[in-house]
């Protein structure tokens, strides 16, 4: 029926496409580290390190605008740190709605908002160009717990159809929720949190029912409870090497605006 | 009266991942017809009953329903009009207690619990399920199910009727106790999108034929049902 | 202020080092606890049903109502999985459906992601639970009253995650303790209403449908006990740490300042609401105290108190071991 987009990822054949995904993976955090590190008032790293996203973006064939304006999803939560416009103490720039907004005050929230604008970048060149089933497989030998790379492998397998359900579920809602001219309709609103609880009951019947079924399957074909390691070539210096460039990149930028 | 219960405009719809699924459907319903689209699966006859009250919305073309364009703000007078059964009964019945998935409708226009009660007691006693108000929904058979979902949308009292599938999954006899039903159904007007072509044969006057998104013949059960090159070219059999 | 839905996923950038550090810490910490849990309770079943249902949890983030002015009233989901396959099995659950969001489609940092998968998988499912069990146990069990212990656990969970949520922006740095915690729990109070709702509904469509799912994991005498005591402990945890988020540098200073320069012209800086100027040292205490008060009357006051009392008492319902592998 519909089809739900359910990854980023964007097959091509770039050269990030082409890393190890446990290369892209530690270099991912060891890049947002290198973002959070940028020291307050340092402006000029925010476009340095911006550009070496672009870059990237631009290797990946995802394009830097796509990913600027996609990072631009984490903003609202920006929010979360309005306070510190008003509460962080220096000289008073503005004033808004009987409220002051101090210089710190701006220079904090903005540096927030760069880290958190560039630092979905980063996570966004991740999922773009590592398949998902890749990426569970790198965690899973970075050690994290095999059971539960398992556990997602398998919540990322029945996502699809669940979310299918849920929607079938909301549109059958739906069809019946015909009201007639001038009629008032809705029900009263525990009523609608009674219907939506029971959706919800439902959904976690079938589905609790599937893993019932989903476990038979597995037993049939020799499942065991014990989790298959699936092999992992050793990881060499070639395949390392690239991925340290942007890394020392960020790290230059970070020595220069501390100079 | 209106002169169509429904009319569809040049309708075209594609999924976000640019799959054209209906190309420039046209065709108009008249009140109490009973019409069957047949297709195989994939050809889009789900896609386009989802339509008829709104679910999926069109890139192009119009429905109007009852002489009512359909719009945001007429919508919801429109599924008033139009009760749409889903395929899965599972997929409908989400209240613990049959009572309550068959209240649902009514209560949700904002009827009188005497009203709705009274449209329940009909509803089940039309899909012969009278019984059946304090049962658990959950764990009835599919024949049940689909008896209590189709219960469900006749408590709405709509004067269009879309069923989706609605014999699929069933064993021979309630199958035989759904066709027996669904007969009696003359004050509304049925669209039932089907593969069971004896059902289509023994409930629907006209037939109209979906292949790859678009309609491919539509007429009489009679000329198409029985015309095995019409239905071979179309991936279907001669009931 | 913030948008009408459950804000609690932190973007990175928002969490500063140290602080998601301690997060991923004290996450793979319980993880562990978790995976050695289940693996007892449910033995190879584990994988399949913990996979289905973080698929599940996802996908039943989906199904709202209207409550109001466009607004929608939805579900997190911890505490009713919690509810139907015990704490532990929640933590793996939750941690995949957090860990997906944020994989998957960047909902939540990744550095943040130790933090986001405390707050709302194991802080809300475990507040949840301890609540439910506690109230369960005061009321002994009683059918209805495991509706009334439900919603009251959905609620409490939703609100501590975002108390919990507001105290680490606040020990980061990010937010002003004094105006987040008011404006987080206050809409969470409003949310988890939603989620107390929807949670009660849920549990009553599958003790009529399915009782049996049910029975498998109620809490026992023992356990429940348990749970309270780890619903309090973390409660009195957040009391606890809760002074650190107004001693950030900026926020002794400006109350010292406060103090030291009331009777001389106020710069403007210091100037709030006209309201806050002074009671700027009452809101440190406030805080303190509000997350306290929450934290011990919630957890403490209503259960561990009256669960004594209620010890003499017959326990009804069937006597359950903990180690019972559901079907």
């Amino acid at each position: 029926m519909n089809s739900i987009i359910l990854q980023r990822y964007e097959s091509r054949d770039s050269f990030l496409h082409q890393l190890d995904a446990r290369v892209k993976f530690i270099t991912t955090l060891l890049m947002i580290i290198g973002i959070l590190l940028t020291p307050q008032n340092s402006w000029i790293a925010y476009p340095l390190l911006w550009t070496v996203l672009g870059i990237l973006a631009t290797i990946a064939e995802i394009g830097a605008w796509r990913i600027s304006r996609l990072a631009g999803l984490a903003l609202p939560f920006a929010l979360a740190g309005i306070t510190l416009l008003v509460t962080t103490p220096g000289n008073p720039i503005t004033e808004f709605a009987g409220l002051t907004i101090t210089d710190n005050g701006l220079a904090r929230f903005l540096a927030i908002l760069f880290k958190s604008w560039l630092s979905m970048q980063v996570a966004l060149l991740l999922a773009f160009t590592t398949d998902f089933t890749d990426l569970l497989w790198a965690l899973e030998n970075l050690h994290f717990p095999a059971t539960l790379i398992t556990v997602i492998g398998l919540m990322y397998r029945y996502l699809f159809t669940l979310k299918d359900e849920a929607q079938r579920l909301l549109q059958a809602r739906v069809a019946r929720s015909g009201r007639h001219e001038g009629g008032k309709s809705g029900g009263s609103l525990l009523w609608r949190a009674q219907i939506t609880g029971g959706m919800v009951g439902n959904l976690f019947l079938r589905s609790y029912e599937r893993s019932e079924r989903v476990y038979a399957a597995m037993l049939a074909r020799g499942y065991n409870g014990h989790i298959r390691h699936r092999e992992a070539p050793p990881l060499t210096w070639q395949m390392i090497a690239p991925a340290t460039i942007p890394v020392i990149l960020f790290l230059i930028i970070q020595i220069i605006v501390r100079l | 009266m209106n002169e169509n219960h429904i009319e569809v405009m040049d309708l075209s719809f594609h999924y976000p991942d640019r799959h054209l699924a209906l190309k420039n459907l046209s065709f108009q319903v008249a009140p109490y017809e009973k019409v069957a689209l047949v297709g195989m699966n994939g050809s889009g006859k789900s896609t386009l009953l989802l339509h008829l009250n709104g679910i999926l919305r069109a890139t192009s073309g119009a429905i109007t329903v009852c002489d009512v364009p359909l719009s945001d703000a007429s919508i919801d007078q429109i599924r008033a009009w139009v009760g749409l059964l889903f395929q899965n009964p599972d997929d409908q019945l989400f209240s613990p207690h049959v009572y309550e998935d068959v209240a649902f409708a009514p209560r949700y226009m904002g009827l009188s619990e005497a009203e709705v009660k009274e449209r329940v007691s009909q509803a089940l006693l039309t899909v012969g399920m009278s019984d059946y108000g304090s049962r658990v929904s959950f764990h009835l058979s599919t024949g049940e199910k689909k008896r209590i979902a189709l219960a469900s949308i006749l408590s709405a009292d709509t004067r269009i009727l879309a069923l989706d599938e609605p014999s699929a999954g069933l064993d021979p006899r309630s199958r035989r106790n759904l066709i027996k039903l669904l007969k009696n159904f003359t004050d509304q007007t049925v669209l039932i999108s089907t593969h069971d072509m004896r059902l289509a044969a023994e409930l629907c006057s006209r037939i109209i034929v979906l292949d790859g998104g678009q309609i491919v013949a539509d007429g009489s059960a009679e000329t198409i049902l029985y015309n095995e090159e019409l239905m071979e070219k179309h991936g279907l059999e001669v009931p | 202020m913030l948008p009408p839905i459950l804000a609690l996923h932190i973007p990175d950038g928002f969490l500063d080092i140290p602080v998601s550090t301690v997060g991923w810490v004290l996450f793979l910490f319980v993880l562990a606890f978790a995976l050695r849990q289940t693996r007892q309770q449910f033995g190879e079943r584990q994988t399949p049903l913990m996979g289905i249902l973080a698929a599940f949890v996802f996908a039943a983030q989906m199904l709202n109502f209207p409550v109001a002015g466009g607004t929608s009233g939805h579900l997190l989901g911890a505490t009713l999985v919690a509810i139907f396959v015990g704490p532990w099995a929640m933590v793996i659950v939750m941690t995949c459906v957090v860990g997906i969001q944020s994989l998957l489609f960047q909902d939540g940092g990744l550095l943040a992601m130790g933090f986001n998968i405390v707050n709302m998988g194991i802080i809300s499912g475990f507040v949840g639970y301890a609540v439910y069990s506690g109230i369960n146990k005061l009321l002994h069990n009683n059918p209805s009253a495991q509706l009334i212990s439900a919603g009251i656990g959905a609620w409490s969970s939703v609100v501590i995650a975002s108390i919990a949520t507001a105290l680490e922006l606040a020990i980061s740095g990010t937010s002003s303790f004094a105006l987040a915690l008011p404006a987080m729990a206050g809409i969470h109070a409003v949310i988890g209403i939603g989620e107390a709702l929807i949670t009660v509904a849920a549990l009553v469509f599958v003790r009529q449908t399915r009782p049996d799912l049910l029975e498998a994991n109620a809490p026992t005498a023992n356990t429940g006990s348990r749970w309270i005591v780890v619903g309090l402990v973390i409660a009195l945890l957040l009391t606890v740490v809760s002074p650190l988020a107004n001693p950030n540098p900026d926020g002794l200073e400006r109350v010292a300042e406060d103090n030291g320069f009331i009777s001389k012209a106020q710069e403007p800086a210091y100037t709030l609401l006209p309201d806050y100027t002074v009671p700027f040292i009452e809101s440190e205490i406030f805080t303190t105290i509000l997350a306290g008060v929450f934290g011990v009357l919630v957890v403490a006051g209503v259960s561990l108190g009256m669960g004594k009392f209620s010890e003499k008492k017959q326990i009804s319902g069937s006597d359950h071991t903990e180690q019972t592998a559901s079907s």
